[in-house]
């Protein structure tokens, strides 16, 4: 198996679903950003098969890793400080999110308004399914 | 402000006092011939829905206040691209309560959102249609007395059916419904209503193909029609729209307490020899129509 360095602070964010890395890459913007960043695609997982990883070295600020929750309900987040996990966080899911996913449904006003927030609403907490408010299309995740 | 975008956005206590007033209605059109008198309807017509539009301004009339509107999108400012949003806020200031039409689901949310006048879905894409479906209840709570313990069919297209769609969530809030659901598999109903509604709830339901084999077990037939508007493919609906043709000749398998329902317009899914079986309500429905929606307007606008 592939090693990446041992985080002495930093974010780790774990069992992603395979191929899902650049989906949360380019959520927290971190092609922007300076901190350095690893990702593992396709890492060896005893619960699911395959998983991807993100490490993330040195903090990001001010950021709602919640979210994170609403695009792959399975993430797990761990904290370092001092090459330690400090913090395991356990991703509440948001009753509502907007502007983080987006209604493809070609039936909805939201395809045809630009500027209408896309709202969602979490309405099965266990399968950590959304469905837009306008159309009640379920998101899909891949 | 309460708007009326989903058929559940009244509570079955608020429901039962919405169809009493329209069996008042029923029991005498015209005890609230001038009530709204000084009101006014704005009926925002994006699609073409003669019916629909007719009833809501008939209503509106009725009640003894005036209206105002377009019937296409072609005639009205969204052809210039102005917003539902902004369209709704200049419409505000205009009118005292409007119904809206829309080809895009979520279309009267957005309204709503945005109004400072009680909004009324009549009708968004696929989606909800709920005037159709207080239309719907009071047809079956007036001619069959009650709203519980009912073995219902609903035959045609349920899948992009949304009378259908919303029927069945508005029901399932009453008890001992047992729902007979009669489609192509093509045309089945969609998963959320299955999985959510009927699953969610315990309630008994069962999926067949053919429409003779359950005629004798129904207390309601709700028809639909297949329609072409659903369709992004035409060969699909070439195909699926003839699939079910009520006659006379199924009538006789039915009971002779059933009732026919059907949103209409009908096409040749209900043959013109039914229309004179005391069982086929479907005209009598139309014209329930238009009380149920008097009654929500004098609600809406808390006139009673």
């Amino acid at each position: 198996m592939l090693n990446i360095g041992v985080l002495r602070e930093g974010i780790v964010i774990d069992h992603i679903k395979a191929g899902g890395a650049m989906k949360i890459y380019s959520y927290l913007n971190l092609e922007n950003v300076d901190n350095s960043v690893a990702i593992i695609k396709n890492a060896r997982s005893n619960k699911m098969g395959k998983k991807d990883i993100i490490k993330i070295e040195g903090n990001l600020g001010d950021i709602n890793l919640d979210v994170l929750g609403v695009l792959d309900h399975r993430i797990t987040i761990n904290i370092i400080e001092d090459g330690v996990i400090k913090v395991k966080k356990n991703l509440e899911l948001p009753d509502t999110v907007e502007n983080v996913l987006l209604c493809k449904n070609p039936r909805c006003i939201t395809s045809i308004e630009q500027s209408i927030p896309h709202i969602f609403h979490l309405t099965d907490k266990d399968n950590g399914m959304y469905r837009c408010i306008y159309c009640e299309q379920e998101h899909e995740k891949r | 402000m309460k708007h009326i975008i989903s058929p559940t956005d009244l509570s079955l206590s608020e429901l039962d006092e919405l169809l009493d007033l329209s069996e008042e209605i029923i029991e005498d059109p015209s005890k609230y011939s001038e009530i709204c008198h000084g009101k006014k309807l704005a009926s925002l017509f994006y699609e073409p829905s003669t019916r629909t539009r007719l009833s809501f301004e008939a209503a509106m009339l009725n009640l003894g206040g005036n209206i105002l509107g377009f019937s296409s999108a072609d005639s009205s400012s969204a052809a210039k691209g102005e917003s539902v949003a902004d369209t709704i806020r200049v419409i505000s200031s205009y009118a005292d309560i409007c119904a809206i039409r829309h080809p895009k689901e979520g279309a009267p949310l957005v309204a709503s959102h945005h109004s400072s006048i009680p909004v009324i879905n009549a009708g968004d894409g696929g989606h909800n249609h709920p005037t159709q479906t207080f239309t719907d209840l009071l047809t079956i709570k007036h001619l069959k007395g009650r709203l519980q313990e009912l073995t219902i069919g609903f035959c045609g297209d349920l899948k992009f059916g949304r009378t259908v769609h919303s029927l069945i969530t508005a029901l399932a809030r009453y008890s001992n419904i047992k729902f007979i659901l009669i489609s192509p598999k093509e045309l089945k109903i969609p998963d959320y209503i299955r999985e959510e509604i009927l699953d969610a709830k315990g309630i008994s339901y069962v999926e067949v193909r053919g429409l003779e084999e359950v005629m004798s077990y129904l207390d309601i037939l709700y028809m639909t029609r297949v329609q072409r508007e659903r369709f992004f493919n035409e060969a699909d609906y070439v195909r699926l729209k003839d699939t079910y043709v009520l006659d006379s000749r199924k009538m006789t398998l039915a009971k002779e307490d059933m009732l026919v329902l059907h949103p209409l317009p009908r096409v040749n899914e209900i043959s013109t020899d039914v229309d004179d079986d005391p069982r086929a309500v479907y005209f009598k429905q139309a014209q329930y129509g238009v009380y149920v929606r008097m009654a929500l307007i004098m609600k809406l606008l808390k006139l009673v």
